[in-house]
């Protein structure tokens, strides 16, 4: 067999004979194929085909570019890298014709390009690196992503894969590799923080016939898919990371845990696994080195409390998803009662890198206590929603103001939620806070694994709280007293201010019930599921009062607190309001203001939308 | 094991390693709440109600899962421990059905005690409530689901002591209801109806059928006896009202079997006011049975006996002796059988 080294300067080779032919990337991560990338492939493919183009096509996974969706590359041989954006199947076809064909860059739709030696660059597309988007990210456990074939474990060797691996079989011993990780800082990405290499040491020190790695990959914030990108780009990193975990702790077995959700990642995951296997890289006897590495998927039913680390445990054997009493924690008694080490697919993702670039290029990136890079996704009102890796320590500012492009429609930016229904919302005056575990959590959220869902002065924060209170309420897996009854209870309370019904004593209440559920609920999902509205009640809490004592929602979200009026001295009376109202609320002479019949609307809204002169007032 | 020294509530304890803040506490006679702690079942920490406040930690840590270790000063009643129990109460009152009244448990409930001991006289959160139907298709228990606290004493009993595993959680969250699998009735399930998630239970949930609305807690006597039907030995209470035998339960001091008993013991106690049941002995005489004497009875049985053995000889006699009787009646059969009717013709009928 050859050696990996050989493996790949064959695979750089072949990459390299490629670079010589026109290739034409379509990403197909699953915001790709949402965006329609399927429909582009096959456009693309049958002119191809049709006209018998001497143009190869390949898939990628996520660029991080969700907003520009659908995407495509060309790579002309002689031009520099082109991103297209926003492609459509016909416009498809004008970019396979000028630019893969005749080599005229089609810049209506360049989103960017990536310059490379020996290829002028071109006038009047944006350079990649350059765009605000990607100015201030650094790409590191994302950096295969969108760039490599991620069913291709030939790429993914061609870009350095798996030589982390055999450095750590062949020359590292399990403590200098568990050093190596403690000494890079890196702290779990799935929202705990805890450190990983302290994490190995346990599960390393943990006495036990048998050991086991799992991957969590239950991802279930909403709003968050970063794992899910990275799965679907880059399977082989995670997998790598999980097998020097593996040989660090003396594990010989592994298990995904991925929702059933994410089908792609599975299908990606399987295949990367069986090339793995195939190329001795994972599997029986790795790199002839007597390690043995067998991974298992066990899709998930889509629990979120499975993301608990105990949860997932019972999960993937079999029972229902409820979280263990820790201690014992999982080093000790985790999977079947083995000593069992759990890091998400981020956290492993990155390892691959820490053991080749070395723990100091790592620390060298983040803050004193927080170190190296995170992935965020990106969501909410922002002009750039997608997936962007920043180094750790960076204001929340620069991620929605510049990466993100700021708000949508330009309005004013009210907060933004990180972490999930286990964060906290951040309002603007601590937009220049550090991104990092600590700053987070003094500010009431948490860095949780990086779901960013920016708000904009349209929400009520208090429809915002009711909104997480609902999803933790529906995924609190009923096992302990505070979490099954208390969110049920504080969603009530929620609902009932949303109504208008909301009472003195209300924010009180919420208070104490947040109190008692933080401090005696079992698990994390518990724990932390009074904070949207702590966090809320924090910053917000005149938008509670105004709801509670004077019936109003500022933001004009809660309908029951709606009031529509029509103003007067604009009305012209062109009784086209009139004729939209579903329940004839609306009354007035021809050419005379008309008015609401307050009894009777519904607040359905229609009205104000057909009105061409602003003259309906909602508040 | 090496031995730890705590404080609790200002109080020194000195308990064997791996002991946990609950049985420790308990040692000392500190009073701390539980729904879910049962020491012969496994921890899963649920209920939260024994929750203790411990210097240095960050939540409020439950006891009976949290393992005393040395120097560790716990309180068990601190305003923040009060307060995060008294919400507990609160929030399962908020969901439990208000039956006190009638309910079966009446006098000896947990959940009522503690909001007594608590001084919680109403949940302050108003909200749904749960009203599924309650499950009377078994022949000897009722499972009434809005009154579960969800402590999962039943599952584990089941599960853990049993081995039967007929109940279990299901749905989640707030809908989360404890039965058997798909929700069927406990009448349509794979229960035998030994009864021991009734014995476990802390609260009106699961019942003896056979007892309701036939007495409450406090009127009735109990009377530690053994299981009259098979020869295992077990000890149980009769509940006794007003002379007559109202209930079996439990009785958690019984050498034996402890709190387990089968369904015969706990359920098969109705022949003993039965009016099918025979007090006096009868003759059939002229095709009919009569009532007589006991002195009668005997007589005739010596008199028939003896007419047998010396028309057919000691064989054409046999004994048939019963699970049920004591070793010493068994024992006397024995004699009769082999020194009066001089035969060895006995068998008994306590075969598996």
């Amino acid at each position: 067999m050859n050696s990996l080294a050989e493996k790949r300067k064959t695979y750089q080779d072949q990459l390299a004979a490629k670079a010589k032919k026109t290739v034409i990337v379509v990403g197909l991560g699953t915001c790709g194929i949402a965006a329609g990338g399927e429909k582009i492939w096959s456009a693309i493919k049958g002119e191809i085909n049709n006209k018998k183009l001497d143009i190869e096509m390949v898939y990628s996974g996520c660029v991080g570019m969700c907003y520009k969706e659908p995407i495509i590359e060309v790579h002309k041989p002689g031009m520099p890298r082109v991103i297209y954006g926003d492609v459509n199947p016909e416009n498809a076809l004008q970019i396979l014709q000028d630019h893969a064909v005749n080599g005229k860059v089609v810049n209506d739709l360049a989103v960017a390009q990536d310059p490379k030696e020996g290829a002028a660059k071109l006038p009047d597309v944006p350079v990649l690196n350059e765009l605000p988007f990607y100015k201030k990210q650094v790409k590191t456990a994302i950096a295969k992503c969108g760039v490599i074939n991620p069913d291709s474990i030939e790429e993914y060797i061609a870009f350095g894969g798996y030589e982390a691996l055999e450095k750590v079989l062949t020359g590292m011993s399990q403590v200098e590799v568990i050093d190596e990780v403690k000494k890079s800082g890196l702290r779990g990405r799935g929202g705990g923080g805890f450190s990983t290499g302290l994490k190995w040491e346990f599960a390393n020190k943990a006495q036990g016939d048998k050991k086991y790695v799992v991957c969590n990959a239950d991802e279930g914030d909403p709003g968050a898919f970063m794992d899910r990108s990275v799965l679907e780009g880059d399977p082989h990193a995670v997998l790598e990371g999980m097998a020097i975990c593996g040989y660090s702790i003396g594990a010989d077995e592994g298990y995904i845990y991925c929702r059933a959700e994410y089908p792609l990642a599975i299908k990606r995951l399987e295949t990367a696994i069986a090339r793995g296997e195939e190329a001795g890289l994972l599997g029986k006897n790795i790199l002839g080195t007597g390690f043995n590495f067998k991974l298992k998927i066990k899709a998930g039913a889509g629990a979120f409390v499975c993301g608990e680390e105990t949860a997932l445990i019972n999960s993937i054997e079999g029972k229902r998803g409820m979280p263990r009493v820790r201690p014992p924690f999982p080093a000790q008694s985790g999977l079947w009662a083995k000593p069992t080490n759990n890091n998400n697919v981020e956290t492993y993702a990155n390892i691959p890198n820490i053991i080749r670039q070395g723990s100091s290029w790592f620390a060298s990136m983040g803050t004193e206590k927080s170190k190296g890079s995170k992935v965020f996704a990106l969501t909410g009102k922002v002009n750039r929603t997608g997936l962007a890796e920043v180094p750790v320590g960076i204001t929340i500012r620069e991620i929605i103001f510049e990466i993100a492009g700021g708000i949508q429609d330009n309005k004013k930016f009210k907060a933004v939620q990180i972490g999930g229904p286990s964060g906290g919302c951040i309002p603007e005056e601590h937009l220049d806070t550090p991104v990092d575990y600590d700053s987070l959590i003094a500010l009431g959220a948490m860095m949780g694994s990086g779901g960013l869902v920016v708000m904009d002065e349209t929400t009520c924060m208090v429809d915002v709280a009711r909104f997480f209170l609902n999803f933790t309420k529906n995924e609190s897996c009923g096992k302990c007293t505070p979490c099954r009854e208390g969110t049920k209870r504080m969603l009530e309370i929620l609902e009932t201010i949303c109504a208008g019904k909301g009472k003195p004593e209300d924010i009180t209440t919420l208070e104490r019930l947040s109190t008692v559920i933080k401090s005696t609920a079992l698990c994390g999902l518990g724990q932390t599921a009074p904070n949207p509205v702590l966090a809320t009640l924090k910053y917000f809490r005149s938008e509670y009062e105004d709801h509670i004592f004077n019936k109003k929602c500022p933001a004009g979200v809660c309908n029951a607190l709606l009031e529509y009026k029509i103003d007067a001295e604009k009305c012209k009376g062109c009784g086209s309001c009139k004729k939209v109202c579903p329940v004839e609320a609306i009354s007035g002479e021809k050419k005379q203001p008309h008015e609401i019949d307050t009894s009777k609307c519904i607040k359905c809204g229609s009205c104000i939308e057909k009105c061409k002169l602003d003259a309906i007032i909602r508040g | 094991m090496a031995d730890v020294t705590l404080s609790i509530d200002g109080q020194k304890v000195t308990v064997p390693a791996g002991m946990t803040v609950l049985e420790a506490a308990e040692k000392i006679g500190a009073f701390i709440p539980t729904l879910c702690h049962d020491p012969e079942l496994s921890k899963p920490g649920a209920c939260r109600i024994c929750v203790v406040e411990i210097d240095g930690m960050r939540n409020l840590p439950a006891s009976c899962v949290t393992a005393a270790t040395e120097g560790m000063v716990v309180h068990t009643a601190s305003p923040a421990v009060v307060e995060a129990r008294k919400t507990i109460i609160e929030l399962l009152l908020a969901s439990h059905v208000e039956d006190c009244m009638t309910c079966q448990k009446f006098g000896n409930c947990k959940l009522a005690d503690y909001a007594y001991y608590y001084g919680v006289k109403k949940s302050s959160f108003v909200g749904e409530q749960h009203a599924a139907p309650v499950d009377d298709s078994s022949a000897v228990i009722v499972r009434d689901t809005n009154k579960c606290v969800l402590c999962g004493k039943c599952v584990r009993v089941c599960d853990e002591i049993q081995g039967r595993h007929v109940l279990d959680f299901m749905h989640r969250g707030f809908n989360t209801i404890v039965g058997p699998a798909f929700n069927d009735g406990m009448g349509e399930s794979v229960c035998v109806g030994c009864g021991s998630c009734v014995a476990v239970c802390p609260v009106g949930a699961l019942t003896e059928k056979n007892m309701q609305g036939k007495g409450r807690s406090w009127e009735v006597t109990k009377v530690k006896t053994t299981c009259p039907y098979c020869g295992c030995g077990c000890n149980f209470d009769l509940n006794v009202k007003n002379g007559k035998v109202i209930g079996v339960t439990s009785n958690p001091t019984s050498e034996v079997n402890g709190r387990h008993l089968c369904v015969k013991g706990r359920f098969g106690y109705d022949f003993i006011h039965s009016s099918d049941r025979l007090t006096k002995p009868l003759i059939k005489k002229d095709g009919d049975f009569v009532e007589v004497s006991w002195d009668e009875a005997l007589s005739y049985v010596v008199s028939r006996f003896k007419e047998i053995k010396a028309k057919d000889g000691s064989d054409a006699m046999a004994v048939l002796t019963s699970a049920r009787c004591t070793n010493e009646e068994n024992y006397l059969m024995n004699k009769v059988a082999r020194v009066a009717f001089e035969t060895n013709n006995i068998d008994h009928c306590a075969r598996l």
